[in-house]
C-alpha cells in the first residue's frame, strides 16, 4: 500500500499496463515530455520511450482514428483527451467507428481502446474545461463508460479499462486529481469494472453519485446523519453498463432514491437511473426519485459555476425532497406561461 | 527567388526537388522568410511588397510603436492580474506583438476577425474596450464585446474551429458582392486539426475572400512545431490551391505588407491567401503552464534578440524620430491602459446567480423556465442568512 493522489494512482496504473503488455501504447497531446497538462503521464515517455508514449498532433479525430487503425493491428491504444470539452472533434470516430466495429464484424474486430478524459467542473476554468459529457457516450451502444472517485479505484479501474477488449471511455474527475488515498497495486481485491459500490450504508434514502460528486455525497450523508437521517451512498463507478443490481438492492432497502451528477439534467444519467429503478422496484418506492444535477444551460462562466454544480446543500435539499421534509419546493408552484 | 515568396504548388514542387528535404533546415527561418525590418533595425527594400507599406510614414511607424508597447503592457498586466487572483487564466502574447498588431492594423473596420484565445492585441487594435476583453478570463462571462460592433467574433478556444467560421463568413461576403474580407488567426498546432484543413478546402472551393493568418510561435503548449511539420507550414496551402507567404512575424512592417497583400487578393476576387507569421512564444502557453519542462532557454534567448519592439525602436532611432517625448507619451498611454484594465477588472462584480439561465434560447423554454423558478425557490431558502 502506498499513499497516492488520484492522478498519480492513474499514472501508476498506466505504468503497470505498459509494463504488462507491450501492445499497450499511450497517445495524446502534450503527454510525453510535459507528462500531460495534469501530469498523469509524467515520466512514462522517459521510461517506456516515445514509441509507446506518443505525443500526437493536435487533432482529436486523428488521434481516435489512428487508434482504430492501431487496434486493427493488434495494439491497445490508451488515448488521452486533454479536457472534456475537446473530445467533440473525436466524437465521430468514437461513436461511428470505435463503438460499432465489433458489432459490424460480428465480433471479429475488437477495439480495446481506452479513452481517458479529465472531466467535470469546480476548478474555475475557462470555457470547454469543465464539462461532463458522459451521457453522449452512455447513449452510444458498444462503449463502456466508467468513472472513478478515489485513488484506489482510479488505479484498479484504469488497468481494467486497458485490459478490456471493449472500448472504454474513462472519465477522470479532474477536481479530485489531488485527493490522496491508500493504493494497493495488486488486482486481487479489485471489484469488476462494471460494478457499483455502496460506500456508506444507510436506511432512509439511497443517494447515487459518481466521479467528483461521490465525495460531496458522502459529506451530505454525514451532515444528514446529524439530523437523524440515514443515507446510503452508492458510487456508481460504471455508467454504462450500470450495475442496477446494487442500486436496486439499495433502493429496496431504503425506499427512496436521489441521483446526482454535474452534467445537465435533461436526457442525463439521472433520468435513466430514476426510470430504471422505478420500473424495477416501483412498489418499494415511498416517493418519486429526485435528481440533483447541473442545470440545463451550457456550462457557465467560472464565477457562476457554484450555482451550476450540485453541492452539499443542494444534495441535502434533494434528500429532504425524497423524504418529503420541508425543502426548497415546499409551497413552490410551477410558474404560469413560458416567461417570468 | 525574389525576397517575396508567394508559393504556388509548382514552386513548392520545384523547391523541394523531390521527396528528400532535410526537415530541420526547413524549420529554421531560411531564405524564404520575408523580412523587411531586420533585427538591427535596418529596413530592407522589397520590390514586391514595398508598395503595400508605402504609407508607413515615420508618424505611422510611431503609432505602430505605441500599439506594440501598449499591447505588451496589457499583456504584462494580464499576467499580473492572474497571479493576484483577479483573473482565472491569461494566455500571454509576449513576443507576438508585431504579428498581431501588423496584421490587425491592415484590416478595415468592415472586415471580420475570427481569432483563438491569445489575440488580445488584435482585439485592442479593433478598438475593443479593455474592460470587455477581461470578463472571459476573469470568469464573469463567456465572452465580452459585441462581435458585430467591432467586427470580431469571441475568441475560440476549440482549436481551429474559427477557421471554418471565417471561411463561411467570407463566403457570405462574396455572395453579397461586398469587398469585405474575413481573417482567421490560429496557431501552428492548429494546422493539424481537421477543421483547419477543411477550411482551406472550402475556401479554395468557393474562392472565399478569407485570410488564413497562422502565427507560428513554435509551440503548441509543449509540442514543438517540428513534431508535426516536415516542411514550413506555409508550404501546405499551395497544395489546397491557396497562395501563401512566409513572413517574419516579429517584423511589424513585413506582417502588415503580407496582410495587405492577402487582403488585396480577397477584395479583388482572387480568393483565399495563407500567411505564416514566424514568431516565438516568449512566455508560457498560459499562466497555468510550466515551460521550464520543455523549452530550451537558449532557443528563447535566440528569439529575444529578434524582439519585435526592439527592432522597430532601432529603426525609429535610425530615422531619428524616436524622441524622449514620444517615449514618455507612449509609456503614459501604456500605463494608463494597464491601469484602466486593472480598475475595470477588480471592480467587475460576479454575475447574479439567476443570469445563469439567460440566453440559452432566443425565448426561454417551458422546461428551463420551470428549472429557473425552482432554483430561485432554492436560493430563497438562504435569504437572510438562514440555513435550509
Ligand atoms: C480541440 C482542442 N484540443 C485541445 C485543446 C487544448 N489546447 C489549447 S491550446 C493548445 C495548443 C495550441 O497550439 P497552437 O495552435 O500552436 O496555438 P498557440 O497556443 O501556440 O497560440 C491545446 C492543445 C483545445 N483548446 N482544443
Amino acid at each position: 500500500m502506498t499513499e497516492l493522489t488520484l492522478a498519480s494512482a492513474i499514472t501508476s496504473g498506466l505504468r503497470h499496463a505498459l509494463a504488462e503488455d507491450d501492445r499497450v501504447v499511450i497517445m495524446g497531446e502534450d503527454i510525453g515530455r510535459l507528462g500531460g497538462v495534469f501530469r498523469v503521464t509524467d515520466g512514462l515517455q522517459r521510461d517506456f520511450g516515445a514509441d509507446r508514449v506518443m505525443d500526437t498532433p493536435l487533432a482529436e479525430a486523428g488521434i481516435l482514428g489512428t487508434a482504430v487503425g492501431l487496434a486493427y493491428r493488434g495494439y491497445r491504444p490508451v488515448v488521452e483527451i486533454q479536457f472534456d470539452g475537446f473530445i467533440y472533434p473525436a466524437f465521430d470516430q468514437i461513436v461511428a467507428q470505435v463503438a460499432k466495429l465489433h458489432y459490424r464484424t460480428r465480433g471479429v474486430v475488437r477495439m480495446p481502446i481506452t479513452v481517458r478524459v479529465p472531466y467535470g467542473g469546480g476548478i474555475g476554468a475557462v470555457e470547454h474545461h469543465s464539462e461532463s459529457p458522459e451521457a453522449y457516450f452512455t447513449h452510444t451502444s458498444g462503449l463502456r463508460v466508467v468513472t472513478c472517485s478515489n485513488p484506489q479505484d482510479a488505479h484498479w479501474m484504469v488497468r481494467q479499462a486497458v485490459a478490456s477488449d471493449d472500448p472504454v471511455i474513462f472519465f477522470e474527475p479532474k477536481r479530485r486529481y489531488w485527493v490522496k488515498g491508500e493504493v494497493e497495486d495488486s488486482m486481487q481485491s479489485a471489484p469488476p469494472l462494471d460494478s457499483a459500490r455502496v460506500v456508506m450504508e444507510g436506511t432512509d434514502v439511497t443517494l447515487v453519485a459518481y466521479g467528483p460528486l461521490v465525495a460531496t455525497a458522502i459529506d451530505a450523508a454525514v451532515a444528514a446523519s446529524d439530523e437523524g437521517v440515514s443515507v446510503e451512498v452508492v458510487d456508481l463507478r460504471s455508467l454504462s453498463p450500470v450495475d442496477f443490481e446494487t442500486v436496486e438492492a439499495s433502493v429496496r432497502r431504503t425506499g427512496r432514491l436521489v441521483v446526482t451528477h454535474e452534467a445537465q439534467q435533461f436526457g442525463g444519467l439521472g433520468a435513466e437511473i430514476a426510470t430504471s429503478v422505478t420500473e424495477r422496484c416501483f412498489e418499494h418506492l415511498h416517493s418519486a426519485p429526485v435528481r440533483v444535477t447541473g442545470h440545463d444551460v451550457p456550462y457557465p462562466a467560472s464565477r457562476l459555476e457554484e450555482h451550476f454544480l450540485p453541492d452539499l446543500d443542494r444534495l441535502l435539499d434533494g434528500i429532504d425532497r425524497a423524504l418529503s421534509r420541508v425543502n426548497s419546493l415546499t409551497g413552490w408552484s410551477a410558474p404560469e406561461g413560458r416567461t417570468a | 527567388m525574389s525576397s517575396v515568396v508567394v508559393s504556388s504548388s509548382r514552386e513548392v514542387d520545384a523547391a523541394s526537388g523531390g521527396a528528400h528535404v532535410e526537415p530541420a533546415r526547413l524549420q529554421r527561418p531560411g531564405e524564404q522568410l520575408v523580412t523587411m525590418l531586420a533585427p538591427d533595425g535596418t529596413r530592407h527594400p522589397n520590390p514586391s511588397l514595398d508598395h503595400f507599406v508605402a504609407d508607413l510614414t515615420p508618424e505611422r511607424l510611431l503609432a505602430l510603436h505605441e500599439d506594440l508597447v501598449t499591447v505588451r503592457r496589457i499583456d504584462t498586466e494580464g499576467v499580473a492580474l492572474q497571479r493576484q487572483g483577479q483573473l482565472g487564466l491569461w494566455p500571454p502574447l509576449l513576443g507576438q506583438e508585431a504579428a498581431q498588431v501588423g496584421s490587425a492594423r491592415a484590416l478595415r473596420s468592415d472586415d471580420f476577425v475570427f481569432t483563438s484565445y491569445r489575440e488580445h492585441a488584435v482585439a485592442y487594435c479593433r478598438g475593443i474596450a479593455i474592460d470587455t476583453i477581461m470578463p472571459m478570463w476573469r470568469g464573469t462571462a463567456a465572452s465580452g464585446w459585441n462581435p458585430f460592433e467591432f467586427g470580431m467574433a469571441p475568441p475560440a478556444i476549440i482549436i481551429g474551429a474559427q477557421t471554418l467560421h471565417a471561411t463561411g463568413y467570407a463566403m457570405g461576403c462574396a455572395k453579397d458582392g461586398v469587398d469585405s474580407a474575413a481573417i482567421a488567426y490560429f496557431g501552428d498546432g492548429a494546422t493539424s486539426q481537421g477543421d483547419v484543413n477543411e477550411a482551406m478546402v472550402f475556401a479554395a472551393t468557393y474562392s472565399a475572400p478569407v485570410v488564413f493568418f497562422c502565427q507560428n510561435n513554435h509551440w503548441a503548449i509543449s509540442e514543438p512545431v517540428g513534431l508535426v511539420a516536415r516542411r514550413p507550414l506555409a508550404d501546405r496551402a499551395p497544395g489546397f490551391g491557396i497562395p501563401s507567404m512566409r513572413v517574419d512575424g516579429n517584423d511589424v512592417i513585413a506582417v502588415m505588407a503580407a496582410t495587405r497583400w492577402a487582403l488585396e487578393r480577397a477584395r479583388s476576387g482572387d480568393g483565399p491567401s495563407w500567411i505564416e507569421a514566424v514568431t516565438y512564444r516568449m512566455g508560457p502557453h498560459t499562466t497555468s503552464d510550466d515551460p521550464g519542462r520543455y523549452v530550451d532557454p537558449l532557443e528563447r534567448e535566440e528569439w529575444a534578440a529578434k524582439d519585435p519592439i526592439d527592432r522597430l525602436e532601432r529603426h525609429l532611432e535610425q530615422l531619428g524620430v524616436l524622441g524622449d517625448a514620444h517615449r514618455a507619451a507612449v509609456k503614459e498611454t501604456a500605463d494608463a491602459t494597464a491601469a484602466a484594465m486593472r480598475a475595470a477588472c477588480v471592480s467587475q462584480p460576479d454575475p447574479e446567480a439567476l443570469t445563469l439561465f439567460d440566453h440559452v434560447y432566443t425565448e426561454p423554454t417551458a422546461w428551463l423556465h420551470r428549472q429557473r423558478s425552482q432554483y430561485e425557490a432554492y436560493l430563497a431558502m438562504f435569504e437572510g442568512g438562514e440555513e435550509a
